[in-house]
């Protein structure tokens, strides 16, 4: 192997990377570097081109342009060596459906070219720390949408690999199988492995990564650790609907620093969406004997994102460009 | 580091895996209905006309079961490859196979398997028509050598034919396709000297017969299992399946390893 992986402790390198399916332009130029032992999120709505990513790092499709380098390998000219370096999950199940989930492990030790015993030990290690021992004896046909992410996650690790790539890895999970698959996520960086991850949320992102990027039709147009980026967003907001112009003033007058709409009688007061500073509003709100017809409580999210960065909304940008 | 050296592990890895889908859902095993309902059908329905037409000492029925069964056989072979076809074809939809992708693993192995496991499905559908012509008739005169040598020739096509449907079951777009891509391989023992010798045959037909692949093979067949004069239809049949399986091996390869993106 080249000694360049020792030397850096850049896990992956991507500079100019380009990529189209015919006329349409789905990476146009990306610049990244990733350091080793780090998680790196690349968020992006549906579309933004962030599976491309993968699939061209991972070594499943080739570029059109530009350079991929994964613990210094050029991913185009030496796929086999970053092949046994790295471990996909993708966004689509990749089990054997005939096989039972004990098999698949076993499959997967047979191929990472593992000694007998040695394979046969880590299909049990594993099966036991994703919660699969009982099912492991079933066909993986059988099992539930967050069993089958556990089992596909828990082959991707059967090589040991040092570099991790995680396609949407909590698309369709509920919020107990999301929590679990962060946790997991967290022990393997832990270990030392580095983690490329894609996700829709931001608070996925700013959950587990150390640095994320915004990915938008295929351009990065964002890049930082989960503060810095925040920083760029407007922070969450409670908003508060009154009945008429006189509620609304004197909220506005008894709250402080906030946004009014003097149409549709509403005032939106910065927050952090936390129970503290929700309770603060409502005692000041009170004392003023001021009566509100409703409240909502708004986190940013990705579209907040988007309208930050971008000054449009999601939704309205495709027409635009 | 190449991945040439794990290619006998990796196949046998990949054949594993292949032999636990055969044992849940043996689409090959499946498909030996159709040899052995036509053998039946020929034997006993055609079986009397088409044996006084062979003009041999005994006639009718007996002497046909023993002509038809080596077109039989043919038959096996390629109906076996219709279900090696689909099962390629059903696996390259699954995610399991971009996971293959993404491993530093001996690439063709994935279809060595296939191929593996078909060839044993096919034996045995081999076996099972083989005894089911011995109840109808079939009345071989091989000696054990001759046997050895007849199943070699039919583990030659055999291969040869499951190469060409596993490049099938790659270069269609879906597993309907897929199925019918292989379906005139059934046709070629009737154009061939598997039901009627081929000089019966009108010129143009009696021609194609005459220099098509499976010709060679079912006289080879004839030959070993009957006693009947070979001549030099053993060199075509080998050739003949060499040249199958060594195209549709390199063809198959090509489409397994192009970049599913373009």
């Amino acid at each position: 192997m080249a000694p360049a992986t020792s030397r850096s402790a850049i896990a992956i390198a991507v500079t100019g990377l380009r990529k189209s399916y015919g006329d349409k332009v789905v990476l146009d130029g990306i610049d990244l570097h990733i350091a080793e032992g780090t998680i790196f999120a690349l968020l992006g709505p549906n579309g933004a081109g962030k599976t491309t990513m993968v699939q061209i790092l991972s070594t499943l499709i080739g570029a059109d342009g530009g350079e991929a380098h994964i613990a210094g390998h050029a991913v185009a000219q030496e796929p086999d060596a970053v092949r046994d370096l790295i471990g996909v999950t993708g966004q689509f199940s990749a089990v054997d459906n005939l096989l039972t989930g004990e098999e698949n492990l076993n499959l997967m030790a047979d191929l990472r070219h593992l000694e007998r015993a040695a394979g046969r030990r880590r299909t049990a290690e594993l099966l036991d720390r994703f919660e699969l021992v009982e099912a492991g004896k079933n066909q993986a046909t059988t099992y539930s949408g967050g069993m089958r992410r556990r089992l596909d996650l828990a082959m991707t690790l059967v090589g040991d690999p040092r570099i991790i790539f995680l396609d949407e890895p909590t698309a369709g999970l509920d919020p107990r199988s999301r929590r679990t698959m962060w946790q997991i996520i967290r022990d393997l960086v832990a270990g030392g492995v580095t983690i490329f991850l894609t996700t829709q949320y931001l608070e996925e992102a700013d959950q587990l990564a150390d640095q994320i990027a915004v990915l938008d039709h295929g351009r990065l147009i964002a890049e930082g650790t989960p503060d810095e980026l925040k920083r760029l967003i407007p922070g969450g907001h409670i908003r508060l609907q009154f009945a008429d112009l006189q509620g609304l003033e004197s909220a506005a007058r008894a709250v402080g620093e906030s946004t009014r709409d003097d149409d549709t009688f509403t005032l939106q007061v910065p927050s952090d969406g936390g129970v503290r500073s929700l309770r603060a509003l409502l005692d000041q709100l009170d004392m003023a004997s001021i009566d509100v017809d409703r409240l909502s409580v708004h986190t940013p999210d990705l579209d907040d994102v988007f309208l930050a960065l971008t000054g449009q909304p999601d939704t309205e940008r495709a027409t635009v460009r | 580091m190449s991945t040439h050296t794990y290619a006998v592990r990796d196949s046998a890895t990949m054949l594993r895996r292949n032999l636990i889908h055969m044992l849940r859902y043996p689409i090959a095993l499946m498909l030996v209905g159709i040899p052995v309902v036509l053998l039946l059908l020929f034997v006993y329905v055609f079986g009397g006309t088409l044996g006084a037409g062979l003009g041999g000492v005994s006639g009718g029925r007996a002497e046909y079961a023993n002509y038809v069964l080596p077109g039989i056989l043919l038959i096996t072979v390629a109906c076996a490859a219709q279900g090696t076809a689909i099962s390629v074809a059903m696996d390259m939809t699954e995610g399991i196979i971009a996971r293959f992708r993404t491993m530093a693993i001996f690439r063709p192995s994935v279809l060595t398997g296939h191929v593996l496991s078909s060839l044993i499905q096919t034996m045995l559908s081999l076996a099972v028509v083989i005894g089911v012509g011995v109840l109808v008739g079939f009345r071989p005169t091989a000696s054990p050598v001759e046997w050895v040598a007849a199943i070699g020739v039919l583990a030659m096509i055999t291969v040869a034919v499951i190469w060409l449907s596993v490049a099938c079951g790659l270069v269609t777009k879906s597993v309907e396709a897929a199925s019918n891509l292989p379906m005139p391989l059934i046709l070629l023992p009737f154009l061939g000297s598997g039901f009627v010798p081929t000089d019966s045959m009108p010129a143009a037909v009696g021609w194609f017969a005459d220099y098509q692949p499976f010709t060679p093979v079912m006289e080879t067949l004839r030959g070993l299992l009957l006693g009947t004069a070979i001549g030099n239809n053993a060199i075509l049949a080998v050739a003949w399946c060499t040249v199958i399986t060594l195209v549709s091996y390199l063809w198959a390869k090509k489409l397994y390893n192009r970049d599913p993106s373009r």
